[in-house]
């Protein structure tokens, strides 16, 4: 029975390990590759640290077991080790850790720089921003300045609503600002690997570069209600003359009056 | 007080109290009792009881993910509250199972079982005391914890049977602040920060009776680096509740004076954490000039120390019990000490990780992110040291050693998993998604709680005079480890797939749809260890009535505990102990001289034995 535990014990870090050997095939992984600039550095980022856990993971385990498995064969007769521990060891342990901590740390900065600190945005994605992404309890609003103009801070006459899609130009890094008109949201896109809360009374800009032309989800991931979980949005990426096109289009559709310029099928 | 020389003299001192206990009336012996040791076990059944229903809403929760607006057992159909909708929860009650599961199992549960329960009956008997410092104001922390469950149990209703707190245990304003923001945000929110603000009170009472008991009252020749780990835990957690309680507290009130004064006639209102301009729900626009990051902040400052005040003293007692179980002394004693010193410093200064994407400065995430991975290092170094406890010991596979051992091996895993959450660009995409969901369970579930199962089992002689039985404990951890694991391993999973927390249908998302199945085997394993959980139940009640009884020292440990009486009397000792040496003297050369494989911290020196450093006389 002794030996069954310290199995015991040596299983589950394998089937742990199983599992995540497996899961990439089975759709239990990321749901896409990173579909962004920032996404393939956060990606290599999440590969670095899973490479040192991993092994981490594997090396306590399987030493924990080896010392279990000692445990389960010894003789009831024998007698333990009588040791108050060692200097040695705990010197060891604690400065190569340690190491290797400030190592992640290190190589953590440069990323987080790109990610936030504005003076490092792309120039040419902080001189405009392309919309506002106002979150409200359960839909994001998005507000597109006139085509021609640039954001301004508060809502301009002219300016372009839409709700729940977010269309940017593909290939090139863009700004969006982000605000929320009541509590709190987080605008989360899991393709693109963004994610920012809105708090309420600040607007905070955001830049991403999306790489390849397609939809992508927009959620809420911070709890802001009953109808949290049903905040769906999507983000359209397309080139630069598609994005102009839905602006032209938007603009048309908005200022569609109903009254008409000729003389033709009217439409309440 | 530790004094060289045994005290003798107070003989008579304790005759005192056991003569003084006679004429107690059963009200003041088991009910307002001011004994360390009924207040300890009276925290112990309800925080065991309390441990069901957070358990019981954590069901919940995981029956509407892995059947999504099916009908609901029980909760469908209990009073009718679902019967119209043919027993299918709505989504704010959704809101609710999750807000309490969490306000349960850390308010109610968590904190209060480890040092209230063990906290409480530990100490003194550890220490060689006979009591608390202030035996009444143990009694009051344990009677302030009864307002705390009623304002949290009245919460429930207080805004409508199908309208409970609902906005997170972390409550962040303005959903928690204003009312309209959500059904819950109303009497709910409020009765749920009374019950928080009274939880605070009966902690911070007993806080500072440990601190005080430890620091005054040890037994003549227990110096501070004889104490037991478990004591060192209590002290330090002790510590840590004392100096971050009073910002939670505070942050409480100003929330609670943020909704309250909004009701008032008058144009006097506070807004704390109220900006101007904010619409909700179609509501005037606010008047205001607060922040709510400042809640953020003063939250976390509370609640990220009171991670550690989660798991500290089950660190403790879980080093302690390793030893007893491998009979070898504790793995570097003072590294352990120092490392749990450690943790409780760098836990005032890394409760910014919970908020690298909040729109706080990225020049304060840096510093954060620094600070929180230097946390893994004590910790680290604990895990590390409990290996080498358990190296080449004479192990007891007993079921008190398997709880230990699970500690061990699954806070490997939920301390891995922090390294993922503490580096900033990493977490952006793991914030509030089901990866910190399984990073926390692991650590305050497969470690915490797992340590407390141990603890039950080890020290339930000592409360009781009698033993579990191992056997049912041992199928008990084999269901609930297996369970555990089946629940919140796949979790890492969903993370990494991007599956948001507090989702009550995370499969309305396209990119989500295919982790139905993976659910509802987590709901399925979590089902199994939930259950699991009335053999532990069971066998504490069984027990309590049936157990074989055992003399003073089952286990044959070294703790000054077993030298009292199984139960202890009144007063604890049959006379004031003395002690002689460290805690964890297994198979040391003095035991071998008396034949054994332990020596009791009371034991004097066995003659003829000659031992120098660090001894009294």
């Amino acid at each position: 029975m002794k030996k069954f535990w310290a199995l015991f014990f040596i299983f589950w870090p394998v089937v742990a390990l199983y599992v995540c050997w497996i899961a990439p095939s089975r759709g239990w992984w990321f749901p896409s590759k990173p579909m962004s600039s920032l996404g393939h550095q956060i990606d290599g980022l999440f590969y670095l640290i899973l490479f040192i856990v991993a092994l981490t993971f594997i090396a306590t385990q399987a030493v924990m077991g080896y010392a279990l498995w000692r445990g389960a064969t010894k003789k009831s007769t024998e007698k333990a080790m009588f040791s108050h521990g060692s200097h040695k060891l705990e010197i060891i342990w604690t400065i190569v850790p340690s190491f290797i901590l400030v190592f992640i740390s290190l190589t953590q900065l440069e990323v987080l720089a790109n990610i936030r600190v504005i003076s490092k945005f792309p120039d040419e994605a902080r001189r405009a921003p392309i919309a506002e992404v106002m979150a409200r309890q359960f839909e994001w609003r998005i507000r597109y300045p006139k085509p021609g103009t640039t954001l301004a801070t508060e809502a301009q006459s002219g300016d372009l609503y839409y709700v729940n899609e977010l269309h940017v130009p593909v290939s090139q890094p863009v700004m969006v600002n982000l605000r929320t008109q009541d509590v709190q949201h987080a605008f989360f896109s899991p393709k693109l690997r963004v994610k920012q809360d809105a708090v309420p009374g600040l607007i905070i800009p955001i830049w991403f570069e999306v790489e390849k032309a397609g939809e992508y989800e927009l959620v809420c991931a911070e709890l802001c209600g009953w109808g949290h979980y049903k905040m769906k949005a999507r983000i359209v990426a397309g080139s630069e003359a598609s994005v102009q096109k839905y602006m032209t289009d938007l603009e048309a559709a908005q200022n569609e009056d109903g009254v008409a310029d000729a003389p033709a099928e009217t439409e309440e | 007080m530790a004094t060289v020389s045994p005290a003798i003299g107070t003989h008579g001192h304790a005759d005192d109290h056991s003569h003084g206990h006679h004429e107690q009336s059963f009200l003041s012996k088991y009910v307002f009792s001011t004994d360390h040791k009924v207040i300890g076990i009276q925290f112990l059944v309800t925080t065991m009881l309390m441990l069901m229903v957070g358990g019981a809403l954590a069901l919940a929760v995981r029956w509407q993910l892995a059947f999504p607006w099916g009908s609901m057992p029980i909760v469908g159909s209990l009073f009718g509250l679902f019967q119209n909708e043919g027993g299918q929860i709505s989504p704010e009650f959704y809101t609710m199972l999750f807000t309490m599961h969490a306000s349960v199992m850390i308010f109610l549960v968590i904190i209060p079982i480890l040092a209230g329960a063990f906290g409480n009956f530990l100490i003194p008997l550890q220490i060689g005391a006979d009591d608390m410092a202030f035996p009444i104001l143990n009694m009051l922390s344990y009677w302030f914890m009864w307002p705390a469950m009623f304002c949290f149990a009245f919460s429930f209703v207080a805004g409508g049977a199908t309208a409970g707190p609902g906005n997170g245990w972390t409550s962040y304003p303005l959903l928690s602040d204003l009312a309209q923001a959500s059904p819950s945000s109303g009497n709910a929110q409020t009765w749920w920060l009374f019950g928080l603000t009274l939880v605070g009170v009966s902690s911070m009472m007993g806080s500072v009776n440990y601190m005080t008991t430890i620091i005054n009252m040890r037994a003549p020749g227990m110096t501070l680096f004889r104490m037991p780990l478990t004591i060192w835990s209590m002290f330090i957690t002790a510590i840590l509740q004392s100096f971050a309680l009073p910002v939670l507290t505070a942050a409480g009130f100003m929330l609670v004076f943020d909704r309250l004064s909004s009701l008032l006639p008058t144009d006097i209102h506070s807004v704390f954490f109220i900006p101007a301009g904010i619409v909700v729900n179609n509501a005037a626009p606010t008047v205001g000039g607060g922040q709510p990051l400042l809640w953020q902040h003063l939250f976390w400052f509370y609640s990220h120390p009171a991670v550690y005040i989660m798991l500290l003293p089950a660190m403790g007692m879980v080093s302690d019990m390793l030893a007893c179980m491998c009979r070898k002394p504790v793995f570097g004693y003072k590294p352990m000490v120092y490392s749990m010193a450690a943790i409780a410093g760098l836990g005032f200064i890394v409760w910014g990780h919970h908020m690298f994407t909040s729109g706080m400065n990225p020049a304060l995430g840096m510093t954060f992110m620094t600070s929180t991975m230097m946390i893994a290092l004590p910790s680290a170094i604990k895990v590390f040291n409990w290996i080498g406890t358990i190296w080449d010991g004479n192990i007891k596979f007993n079921a008190v050693f398997l709880n230990c051992a699970a500690f061990v091996s699954l806070f490997v895993v939920g301390g891995l998993s922090g390294i993922f959450m503490a580096a900033v660009p990493v977490d952006i995409y793991f914030h509030d998604t089901y990866f910190i969901v399984a990073h926390f369970h692991y650590v305050l579930f497969g470690a915490t709680l797992f340590g407390v199962f141990a603890a039950i089992q080890f020290w339930y002689p000592k409360m009781f005079g009698r033993e579990m039985n191992d056997g049912v404990q041992k199928l008990h951890f084999a269901l609930t480890f297996i369970g555990m694991n089946g629940t919140f391993f796949p979790m890492h999973l969903l993370g990494i797939a991007g599956m948001p927390r507090r989702y009550a249908d995370p499969y309305l998302h396209g990119y989500l749809e295919h982790l139905l199945p993976m659910n509802q085997f987590m709901t399925i394993s979590a089902i199994i260890m939930g259950f699991a959980q009335f053999l532990l139940l069971g066998n504490f009640a069984y027990s309590f009535f049936f157990g074989k009884k055992v003399g003073r020292n089952p286990w044959g440990a070294n703790g000054l505990e077993w030298s009292a009486p199984s139960p202890p009397g009144h007063g604890n000792f049959d006379e004031p102990p003395v002690c002689y040496r460290g805690p964890y003297e297994y198979s040391s050369p003095e035991a071998e001289a008396m034949g054994q494989d332990f020596i009791l911290q009371t034991s004097p020196p066995p003659a003829g034995f000659k031992k120098s450093s660090g001894h009294v006389h």
